[in-house]
């Protein structure tokens, strides 16, 4: 496993709620990245946001670990919550609520908590 | 077109589908919202559900004939 793969997985696995994008949260470079980064502020989650964009390889170190072909991915406390379609509709029915209240608790909101992640060839 | 193929692809993996629609978003051939409607979905996770989607397109998506992709599923019940 590559060092950059572990890297990749320690994130995932300490962050409370980690958005993999194409850009940053200030300059977005995809419409899909950019629906999932709204939906996730709207929600008030804290959010750590990864470009995939530098590198190449961390786009394809990421979908080998998760399974997931595509850009964004975004995951609670380890756990894929899905690209910006699914995100999207577990905003709008609820679930995304309930699924940061049960892996965050409830206090878990943190409007404007956002911060970037870069992440260097390993 | 790729929006045949597309749709090819999703009807050989979703016989049973009730809705399967594949629209170019852009009309360049590259951008597509795919919705399913099918029991295969039944009981299972959103996640699990694009999954299924993500499989049967897996060779456009490797190959880069879809730049963007856009899902909707659903299950029957």
């Amino acid at each position: 496993m590559s060092e950059l793969r572990d890297r990749i997985k320690e994130i995932i696995e300490t962050e409370d709620v980690v958005l993999f994008m194409k850009g940053t949260p200030q300059w977005v470079m995809c419409g899909n990245s950019m629906r999932a980064l709204e939906t996730l502020r709207a929600a008030e989650a804290p959010i750590t946001a990864v470009d995939v964009l530098p590198n190449p390889q961390i786009r394809q170190e990421l979908s080998a670990l998760s399974g997931w072909p595509t850009i964004p991915q975004v995951f609670v406390k380890g756990e894929l919550i899905g690209g910006a379609d699914i995100v999207q509709e577990l905003a709008l029915n609820g679930d995304l609520h309930e699924k940061l209240v049960e892996k965050l608790g409830d206090e878990y909101r943190k409007p404007g908590d956002e911060r970037t992640l870069a992440l260097n060839s390993g | 077109m790729a929006t045949d193929t597309l749709r090819t692809l999703l009807e050989d993996a979703f016989p049973t589908a009730e809705e399967l629609d594949v629209l170019d978003r852009t009309g360049g051939g590259d951008h597509f919202h795919v919705t399913v409607q099918s029991d295969r979905f039944d009981g299972l996770t959103l996640v699990d559900q694009h999954r299924l989607v993500y499989d049967a397109l897996a060779e456009p998506l490797a190959d880069g004939t879809i730049h963007e992709l856009r899902i909707t599923t659903r299950g029957t019940e």
